[in-house]
Order: C-alpha cells, then sequence, then structure tokens
C-alpha cells in the first residue's frame, strides 16, 4: 500500500495543534469526555496518523493496511479527531459527538466509526487484541504492522501481562506498543494506587525491546517509529513520557481533570493558549 | 424419527468432541483462513489432530482465557476465521468481558467451542461445571448460542458456525450421548425440530439431554399421554415461532436442559411463552451448584432422567 502520509514533523506538530484545539471544542460542546487522557496523548496519535501509518482513509478496511489501536478507548475524543482530519469522516460530524443517535459515543465502535479496528473501553482489551492481529499478518508473511496505544493505568489490568508474554512467545516484532506514561489515573497518580516502576525492565522481562521517550517531542517520535522493530525477533515497546492535560496550563497534570470537561470559558482561555489566533 | 429408543436397550454413545473435531479438520483442510486457538486445551478438546496436521495455524495461549479472547478477534481483523477451543466453564466465565466487547459488541468472526460443558467434570465440582455459560451469552446482542445434540448434530452445527459470519458459541460436550437424529436431519442455525409428535405437551430440550426426553415421551406413551418433542439446538436466536405453535397445539411446555434452571432455554423458553401465549410451564434443569458426584449421579440427584421428566410432565398436565 502507498497511502501513508509522510509529513514532517513541523507539519505533524501543526495538526496536533490543531486538533487539540477541535477536540476541546468538541468535548466543550458535549460536556462529555476525558479532557486530560485527550490531550496527553493526541501528539503520538497526530505522529503515527501523520508520518507513519500505512492506511487509507477512503479503504479503511484493505486487508494490508497498518492497524492502529486505541486500548485507552475512553480517549475516544483524541482518536475521533485524529481520524476526521486524517479524512476518514467529515470534520463536521465531531459536532455530534455523544449526541443522541451519534456514531461517535463516548468510546469507539468498531461498527459504526471507519478506522476503528475494535471497540474498546474496558481497559486491558487493545494489547491481546494487537497480539491477534499481528499473529496473522506472521501467518501470512505480511508486512502490515500493528500499533497498540495503551494507558499507563490500564497497565494494572492483568490481561496486558498475559498479553505481553504472547507477543514475546510469539516473536512479533512488527507489533509495538506505546504506552502513554502521563503518571496519572482517575483518581490519583499511578504509583500512589498501584505502583507500575520499574515499569521498562517490566517490559524488558516480558521478552519485550524498550525504549523511552519524550512523548510530546513529534520528532524524537518519529525517529523512534521508523527505526522500528527496536530490535528484530521481538515486539517493541516505547513508553511516551507524556503530561496528561498537555498544552493547556490549568489541564496539565492535573488529577482532577481525568474527566472533567472545560467551560465555555475554559474553552477560551485554552484556544488562547493553543495559538487559536495564530491558526 | 420415532425417538423410540428404548432406555432397557442402551445404544451406541458417543463423545461429540470426535465428530466436533473431525468436521474442523475437514474445514481447515478447505479453507486455510481457519486457525485453532486453545489455552492449554488442545487435549482436552481433542484437537490434538488438527494440530498435528496443521501446525502453522494452531495457537497456544498458554492459561490466559482473557488473552485467548482478545487473540481470537484479532486474529479475526487480519481475516482468519478462529476456533477457540477452551473447557467452557474458562472460555466463558473468565473472559465473559472480552467475549461482550471483542467478539458480540466489536462483532468479530470468532466461533468459542465451550468443551466439556454442563456437569460433564462430575466430581471436578461446580468450579469445573459450566452451568450458566447459556445464560451468559445468550443475553449478548449480535451472538449466537448452539447446543447441539448428538455427533451427527455437532458436525454440522460446526458447519453452520462456519458458514455464518459473526461470533458463535458451541456447546459440545464431553459427556457421551446416543444419536437422536437420523442421517437425512439438517441442522440450521435458528431452527427447532419436532422428533415425536404429540398433543398433551411439548418437552423441548437440546444437548445433552435430548435423548433423556425422547425416553421420557415414550413412558409417558405408556400411559396415554402423548408428548410432542421439540430439539432446540439454536437457544439465540430462539425459534421463537415453534415455541408459540408448542404452545397453542399442546397447551403445556417442560424444557429440559444440562444448565442451570435460571436464564438457559428454559428461560429463552419462558420469555417467548409469557408475551405470546402463556401455558402453564415446567423447566427442569439445575437449580444450584452442584453436590460432589459424577455426572450420572448429578442427573440422577436432580431427576433428570426419563422417570423426572414423566413426573413432571403429569404434574405439569394436572395444571393445563
Amino acid at each position: 500500500m502507498q497511502h501513508s502520509e509522510r509529513l514532517n514533523d513541523h507539519e505533524i506538530q501543526a495538526r496536533a495543534s490543531a486538533i487539540r484545539r477541535l477536540t476541546l471544542r468538541m468535548l466543550t460542546h458535549a460536556q462529555l469526555g476525558h479532557t486530560g487522557g485527550d490531550l496527553s496523548v493526541i501528539d503520538i496519535l497526530t505522529t503515527l496518523y501523520f508520518g507513519v501509518l500505512d492506511v487509507d482513509p477512503q479503504a479503511p478496511d484493505a486487508p494490508q493496511r497498518d492497524r492502529l489501536i486505541l486500548s485507552k478507548g475512553h480517549c475516544a475524543g483524541a482518536l475521533y479527531t485524529t481520524l476526521a482530519v486524517r479524512g476518514f469522516f467529515p470534520i463536521t460530524e465531531l459536532d455530534t459527538f455523544a449526541q443522541p443517535l451519534s456514531r461517535l459515543n463516548g468510546h469507539p465502535n468498531r461498527v459504526k466509526v471507519p478506522g476503528v479496528e475494535t471497540s474498546t473501553g474496558p481497559l486491558g482489551h487493545g494489547l491481546p487484541f494487537a497480539v491477534g492481529t499481528a499473529l496473522a499478518a506472521q501467518m501470512d508473511a505480511a508486512s502490515w504492522r500493528t500499533f497498540v496505544i495503551t494507558g499507563d493505568g490500564e497497565l494494572q489490568e492483568g490481561s496486558n501481562w498475559e498479553a505481553a508474554m504472547a507477543a514475546a512467545h510469539y516473536h512479533l516484532d512488527h507489533l509495538t506498543v506505546i504506552v502513554d506514561r502521563n503518571g496519572l489515573q482517575l483518581g490519583d497518580t499511578t504509583e500512589h494506587t498501584m505502583h507500575l516502576e520499574p515499569l521498562a525492565q517490566k517490559w524488558e522481562a516480558f521478552g519485550w525491546s524498550v525504549c523511552e521517550v519524550d512523548g510530546h517531542a513529534i520528532a524524537d517520535l518519529l525517529d523512534t517509529f521508523r527505526r522500528l522493530p527496536l530490535q528484530a525477533g521481538k515486539p517493541s515497546c516505547i513508553i511516551a513520557h507524556t503530561h496528561k492535560g498537555q498544552g493547556v496550563s490549568f489541564i496539565c497534570d492535573q488529577v482532577g481533570w481525568h474527566h472533567r470537561v472545560p467551560t465555555e470559558a475554559e474553552l477560551a482561555r485554552a484556544l488562547a493558549e493553543l495559538g487559536e489566533a495564530n491558526s | 424419527m420415532t425417538g423410540s429408543q428404548s432406555v432397557q436397550d442402551p445404544p451406541v454413545r458417543f463423545d461429540c468432541r470426535d465428530a466436533f473435531a473431525c468436521q474442523l479438520e475437514a474445514i481447515a483442510a478447505q479453507d486455510p483462513r481457519v486457525v485453532v486457538v486453545v489455552n492449554d486445551s488442545a487435549g482436552s478438546s481433542h484437537v490434538e489432530g488438527y494440530q498435528n496436521k496443521y501446525p502453522d495455524r494452531f495457537i497456544n495461549v498458554g492459561i490466559a482465557e482473557q488473552d485467548m479472547i482478545g487473540i481470537s478477534a484479532g486474529l479475526s481483523n487480519g481475516g482468519k476465521i478462529p476456533f477457540v477451543c477452551s473447557a467452557s466453564c474458562f472460555l466463558t466465565g473468565r473472559a465473559l468481558e472480552q467475549i461482550k466487547v471483542d467478539l458480540a459488541y466489536s462483532f468479530a468472526n470468532v466461533k468459542l467451542c465451550g468443551m466439556s460443558s454442563g456437569v460433564a467434570y462430575g466430581a471436578l465440582g461446580p468450579t469445573h461445571h459450566s452451568l450458566e455459560d447459556v445464560a451468559w451469552l445468550r443475553t449478548l446482542d449480535r451472538m449466537t448460542v448452539i447446543v447441539p445434540a448428538d455427533p451427527l448434530e455437532t458436525a454440522q452445527a460446526v458447519q453452520a458456525a462456519y458458514e455464518y459470519w459473526g461470533p458463535v458459541f458451541l456447546r459440545i460436550s464431553r459427556m457421551p450421548v446416543p444419536a437422536v437424529h437420523p442421517a437425512t436431519y439438517h441442522f440450521q442455525i435458528g431452527k427447532a425440530s419436532i422428533l415425536r409428535e404429540g398433543r398433551n405437551l411439548t418437552i423441548i430440550s437440546n444437548g445433552t439431554l435430548l435423548h433423556v426426553a425422547l425416553a421420557a415421551a415414550d413412558r409417558l406413551a405408556v400411559d396415554g399421554i402423548q408428548a410432542r418433542v421439540m430439539n432446540m439446538p439454536t437457544v439465540r436466536p430462539l425459534d421463537q415461532e415453534a415455541v408459540a405453535s408448542a404452545a397453542r397445539e399442546t397447551g403445556a411446555l417442560l424444557t429440559l436442559e444440562e444448565h442451570s434452571i435460571y436464564g438457559g432455554l428454559g428461560g429463552a423458553v419462558a420469555e417467548v411463552v409469557v408475551c405470546h401465549h402463556p401455558v402453564p410451564m415446567r423447566i427442569m434443569g439445575f437449580p444450584e451448584f452442584a453436590p460432589t458426584g459424577s455426572a450420572e449421579f448429578l442427573l440422577e440427584h436432580y431427576h433428570l432422567t426419563p422417570q423426572g421428566v414423566c413426573s413432571a410432565a403429569q404434574d405439569l398436565i394436572r395444571m393445563k
């Protein structure tokens, strides 16, 4: 396939800023969503969809496409805006988010939303699914790749570690997990809630090749994605250090913004910080 | 089919896992998309023959049921047709959320083969009994639930599940059962069949107890009670017209299943009956976690025998 958009890091940065603004407008309009986690993952999503993935919005089910699974399905807002900007459905449809009978509900629905590979929402589902798609590609000796984005708090679900074992056992080096390591979960920090560290060593112990990057440094993300697999014969784990609420000062790193959404006044402040006037 | 097999002359009995595995191998020989996924359960699922023939299309995930369902959904996304073969108690209970979200809500083409269901594991106890699986899975939108009764129906159900695009639960017992269907039988998803005609009541059954229903009808006939025996292999989607017709034409329904009396075939039939044609009903099955004992003992203990069904049928008819 030759459908990947290969933008450079500056172009991707501009897209990410636009997607942040669209997402905040959408959440404010709907008065529903997960603001902090959406802003945390947008740079990763944008880099993948505009710099890495081989996908065709006109043929979202093409057999040889790369697969991207957003395991942290509560951040559907970020996924919807990214898919819309990438051309999977009209940007105007974002106005229907969470409205009655919209196909864009609070968690992505595979049956209805083009570009969504599997419905997610309950945590710990994405990585097992991704192991399955990677196994299918391996059986066919196909070149398409699988990427799965998990939250960090999500890694408290044991199903992830079942899948981590299986991925290494079957040498799935065309499978990459990106951990959105913002350090916060619904009620507190991950480390106060249930210790995840030493996280890189955990993945390594499960047989993965691991690297850590700044999840908001798009040039670094691009560089990392373009040299996958990190090691032949092993699945790759990219621990992306991020900030929940990245880009908006009064949301950034605030646990209370897990599923709080902006008021109209807060939206105006946020958009100003995100350079609305310059867009 | 007359259902005239006599309890005095026990027929040959079959382990339906053999028919299951044989049909699965036949399908795999024709279609390279078919893969088998197990959780260290190849032997107990009788798929070692498949494993030997198609090692590149055989995935053992280890003892990890949640992962097993997620992997199977992903395989389906990648164009494969996974048959997941696992003890029904673990397959359904441990991975129920994955079955709901990854298979039913996401509508994945995965075939769940719940092996050794019901009380087949006998004295291993209620941890290993699977008396809730039909109830759990039949509430899931987009899920098809099939409970075959003998080797012929098992093979045909496997074929039908393969031909149908979408998630299917096949309940496969290890408890030996006699053949109850003639060679001319043709299984269809969502269709009931009448194995014996009668006008005084209808016994609706499936799976391992269908032959008990037939034997009970023989005994009832001696007492002048003509029982219709209906096979209901598909619990979802249920053949609602067949249930409504039975209620209208015979005026009393008795369901018989190797499952909890809550939410299984009996519950499914009752939902239709109360809405369309209320008549007296009895639901026979397991009312609680079973005590220690072999599968045969437990069936006797809960009167899931020809005599037990006769007694219940006679009580039921008195309510008409």
